[in-house]
């Protein structure tokens, strides 16, 4: 079964909406996601192949980009014994 | 960027993990902040403009670009090793006759060393779930409206290849140096939802 980012050629997400002037980030805490995940990989505590299955496995269409990369991290973080 | 005091209830639990983090030794404070200052300042369009320009203006970098991208990178001081790891690239050529586009229909890969980081809408499930299918009506939402005979080719990045698009040169452009030329190119010609 496909998982839930495989949504190549489906039908019912709506229309593209482009956001003019979009910045990098549209909050401070979506910058800190970013970089803590970097440094997380660069430490080892997971790899990058592991980060984007994590992502793919508890992603909810729902959810911003990087509520859904904060929720992979929480995630391999708890599995990983770490907090 | 480490001061940060927005008070909304997940910016309060992204401080609170990163405060166990460094508790536990395993992030330095530093250390984020320099990863988002070589974010901010590698990783820009610029780059990717400047790229487009020199195609424009010297046929053999430009074969060698569509050769092999990741040879002809380091010409012009760039490469794709700005992220995790390096990632393989392809530079797909705009023609008369046929159009590129590029999208990541399983997550968000983009060629972010060339293009700076993406927009909302490269990583939408909207955009990744239609550019495939109906590359065409997407290009329009975009203001593209392509002759019926182009043919619009979509690639499909992923964890290892990023594409980038080389638009088709203006027309009426043959006096402007490469700085001007370069001034021309937008990012969304460089994802192909958009010509130059």
């Amino acid at each position: 079964m496909p998982r839930m980012n495989d949504v190549g050629g489906q039908d019912g997400f709506g229309p593209v909406i482009e956001e003019l002037d979009e910045p990098p980030f549209h909050a401070d805490w979506e910058a800190h996601v970013m970089a803590m995940n970097r440094a997380l990989i660069g430490q080892g505590v997971y790899n990058l192949d592991e980060f984007r299955d994590a992502v793919e496995r508890t992603m909810s269409h729902e959810s911003s980009y990087y509520e859904n990369w904060f929720r992979a991290i929480q995630t391999l973080l708890k599995e990983r014994g770490v907090v | 960027m480490s001061d940060d005091h927005d008070d909304s209830p997940i910016a309060a639990r992204v401080r609170e993990l990163e405060a166990m983090l460094e508790e536990k030794g395993l992030l330095d404070p530093r250390e984020l902040d320099q990863v988002l200052e070589a974010f901010a300042h590698r990783a820009s369009p610029a780059n990717g403009f400047r790229v487009a320009a020199r195609a424009w203006v010297d046929p053999a970098f430009r074969a060698r670009l569509l050769e092999n991208a990741n040879e002809a990178l380091p010409e012009l001081g760039l490469s794709m090793g700005g992220g995790l790891q390096v990632q393989r690239l392809h530079v797909v050529e705009n023609t008369e006759d046929v159009h590129n586009v590029i999208v990541c229909t399983l997550c968000s890969c983009y060629p972010l060393s060339l293009l700076g980081p993406s927009p909302t809408w490269y990583k939408s499930t909207a955009y990744r779930s239609k550019v495939v299918s109906h590359p065409r009506e997407v290009l329009e939402q975009f203001g593209l409206t392509l002759p019926e005979t182009t043919r619009i080719d979509v690639w499909d990045a992923n964890a290892e290849s990023r594409y980038m698009v080389l638009p088709r040169r203006p027309e009426g452009t043959e006096d402007l140096s490469e700085a001007e030329l370069a001034a021309k190119v937008t990012r969304n010609g460089l994802i192909g939802t958009a010509a130059v």
